[in-house]
């Protein structure tokens, strides 16, 4: 197969799986082009809709100060809103499928994939020197340069360089560093007006929510949702759901804030030691409207996202986009050096617990994230209960295992909310071993003691078991003739949460053990 | 001692011990296709992007000079295209807001992907890329590299402050997957094959 030439051919259906055939609709609002239905960006690969009943949407988890976030309680919630839970399912599988499409396109994919994961650690093992490589060349591009060691100290530098020019109003691009950081809430109570420019964003910031997911802020919500919190903060008519005319809506809404704004902030996907440069990647040219519209540019850079040269940098920007949408490349890739003549630039590196996972053997490799979602789209959990389930900065697989780094209390509940089928691994375009580090994480909890009082109790009987060959046998035996014999009321109890919203498999009428043990020959 | 020196130690003090040298990145283009052109043509239509063919015997320039004569306000940053917002008389970058069309000329162009290279030289004011409501882009075939490989190779990542790729228009699917053009940004992008003028070697 040529090395270059794309995949000429639109997907096979048969490559497509539908999840919920319900959901299937006629030819939809997607634009259409040489008679092929486009699905770049974040478009779906085929019509999907909810059905016509508006449904309440249901919220995140539960926050109540230090305690235990229950991503089962929230995730329950979710499932118990079944027009929600199916088309939140069906799209994030649909990019899931896109992803698989384009990746089947690249001859060069897996290795790109192993050329990504060793670029990011030969740069995370010599990363003081690139950070001061980056830093001396952003300066001499005329850049400010300022270093946060956590979110506090980066949202008061912020707000220093703002007062400085008496900017009270930014417009700003999405970015999971600025969420990590409590941004927005800062900003807020400093008196200064943020506005989000990503339409998925700017909907979560309008009705008080956290982004959902890391590239899809607003995926969990039906275009119902949209028009109800439309309606209460833009003043179109609540009953007008028609998905164009709510973006339409945002367009004409934002546009005067993004003319007007003081400031512009945006966040960084790669930071390049060898320019001083930042690259950002969005579909609405909403970085580049705040990086370019006010004279004052700030961007929040994480300390992980340097890597070392241009080059490099071509091995990700192929990587992204393809494994967070599905789509070739983002439809803007942004390379910003310095200020623009008569403007200035202000770039803020946080640590903000970075540098101290350095330090962690098990759990180094998760800064080799580039933020692109697959292991999210992926995870057959995640799917199915919602990021605002997880009730933290990042949710699914990879919230699993950066979350408990922030608050290892709060969100001691978390790595448990996987079945380790190891898609998450699979699909990472970093290679990040994220299933072992879940796994690595629950050990992390046990020996914390912050395990729960049920998963304790279970745990300490399957330890007697596993340790007395004859009790697991016995054990299995009676097990499986109770999962076949006992009545549902005793399998589907409380207690076991993955019992709840899914049937039990159907055990062996024999154990292995057993068949073993009647039909071995004598040697 | 300062944030940065504490960050920097912190760092230090916990990089893991492993060897993990730098690999080599290929240009992976050992089977790059005949035509160039007829690569980015695909790609760029597949992100949204519009392709001007002009039919043997016209002159796409004419086709451009048609569409922008009804046009109210035409903001070009080329020498081949005259607009009637001159791009000297911006004294902010929100003064393009009234932009119907902006007309750039691409650096170079990535087959790969569609893209097209815009650069703070070619834009003039980096916002003529974003505040117009439709772009129209002069691209010299000769100017499209096979992929981003090669992309990043080109010098106009190291010269000014300012690049970037535009591929297709700016779009937004965030409501339910309904893909929409136009998000924030402008809502069509054109993509015209000029070859570029002998005495205009750069933007």
């Amino acid at each position: 197969m040529n090395g270059i030439e794309k995949d000429t051919q639109p997907p096979l259906e048969a490559e497509r799986t539908i999840l919920h055939p319900e959901l299937a609709a006629p030819p939809d609002e997607s634009p259409v082009k040489n008679g092929r239905r486009l699905q770049h960006a974040e478009g779906a690969s085929h019509p999907i809709h909810p059905p016509p009943e508006r449904e309440p949407q249901p919220r995140g988890a539960r926050i109540r100060g230090n305690h235990r976030v229950d991503q089962t309680e929230a995730a329950e919630r979710f499932i118990a809103s079944p027009a929600h839970e199916k088309m939140h399912d069906e799209r994030l599988w649909d990019l899931r499928g896109k992803r698989d499409r384009q990746m089947h396109s690249i001859p060069e994919w897996e290795e790109l994939r192993t050329l990504a994961s060793a670029i990011k650690e030969h740069t995370l093992t010599h990363l003081d020197q690139y950070l001061e490589q980056f830093e001396q060349n952003a300066r001499a591009n005329g850049v400010h340069v300022h270093w946060a060691k956590d979110g506090e100290e980066h949202n008061r530098i912020v707000h220093g360089v703002l007062r400085d020019h008496g900017a009270k109003t930014l417009i700003k691009s999405k970015s999971m560093l600025t969420e990590e950081c409590g941004f927005r809430p800062y900003m807020a109570a400093a008196g200064i007006e943020v506005i989000e420019t990503d339409l998925g964003e700017r909907i979560q910031q309008l009705d008080n929510e956290d982004p959902s997911h890391v590239v899809v802020p607003a995926v969990h919500k039906l275009r119902g949702d949209v028009a109800q919190v439309f309606a209460a903060h833009l003043g179109t008519d609540p009953m007008d759901d028609d998905v164009h005319h709510l973006a339409e809506a945002q367009r004409q809404a934002t546009r005067p804030l993004i003319l007007n704004a003081q400031a512009g902030m945006t966040g960084c996907n790669f930071a390049i030691a060898e320019t001083g440069g930042i690259t950002v990647c969005t579909n609405e040219g909403n970085a580049d409207l705040s990086a370019n519209v006010p004279n004052l540019h700030i961007a929040s850079i994480g300390i992980e996202k340097v890597i070392p040269r241009l080059e490099h940098l071509a091995v990700f920007v192929r990587l992204l986009s393809r494994s967070a949408l599905g789509s070739p490349i983002t439809q803007y890739t942004s390379h910003i050096r310095g200020p623009r003549a008569g403007g200035e630039m202000h770039m803020v590196l946080v640590d903000n617990g970075r540098s101290a996972r350095l330090e962690q053997d098990k759990f180094w490799t998760s800064l080799k994230c580039i933020r692109c979602g697959a292991c999210m789209n992926t995870c057959p959990v995640y799917r199915r209960s919602g990021g605002l389930s997880y009730g933290a900065t990042y949710s699914g697989p990879i919230g699993l295992i950066i979350d408990p780094s922030f608050n290892r209390h709060k969100y001691s509940a978390l790595p448990f909310s996987s079945s380790l089928n190891g898609s998450c691994s699979n699909v990472c375009p970093v290679k990040i071993n994220i299933h072992e580090q879940i796994a690595a994480w629950r050990q992390v909890m046990a020996e914390n003691h912050e395990l729960t009082l049920i998963k304790k109790a279970a745990m300490k009987a399957a330890g007697v078991l596993l340790a007395h060959p004859v009790l697991y046998r016995a054990a299995i035996t009676s097990a499986d003739s109770a999962l076949n014999n006992l009545p549902r009321f005793a399998i589907y109890i409380r207690l076991n949460a993955w019992g709840r919203h899914r049937e039990v498999p159907h055990a062996p009428r024999e154990s292995f053990h057993s068949w073993y043990k009647r039909n071995r020959s004598v040697p | 001692m300062s944030s940065r020196d504490e960050i920097l130690g912190a760092v230090r003090a916990n990089l893991p011990k492993l060897e993990r040298p730098l690999p080599q990145v290929p240009m992976f283009d050992a089977a790059a296709p005949a035509s160039l052109l007829a690569l980015f043509k695909e790609s760029l239509q597949d992100m949204g992007g519009d392709f001007l063919d002009a039919s043997p015997g016209e002159d796409p320039l004419q086709m451009i000079r048609q569409r922008l004569a009804s046009t109210k306000v035409v903001c070009s940053a080329t020498p081949e295209v005259l607009g009637n917002r001159a791009l000297s008389s911006i004294r902010a970058p929100r003064d393009l807001a009234d932009v119907d069309i902006g007309v750039v000329r691409a650096a170079f162009a990535v087959a790969e992907t569609g893209s097209v290279c815009l650069t703070q030289h070619s834009l003039g004011v980096n916002s003529l890329g974003y505040l117009p409501q439709h772009l129209i882009v002069l691209l010299d075939p000769a100017d499209i590299v096979v992929n981003l490989h090669h992309a990043y190779q080109r010098p106009e990542f190291h010269q000014g402050h300012y690049a970037v790729f535009h591929t297709g228009p700016s779009a937004t699917a965030d409501i339910e997957g309904v893909l929409i053009h136009g998000a924030q940004g402008v809502r069509t992008l054109t993509v015209v094959p000029i070859v570029r003028a002998a005495n205009n070697p750069t933007q």
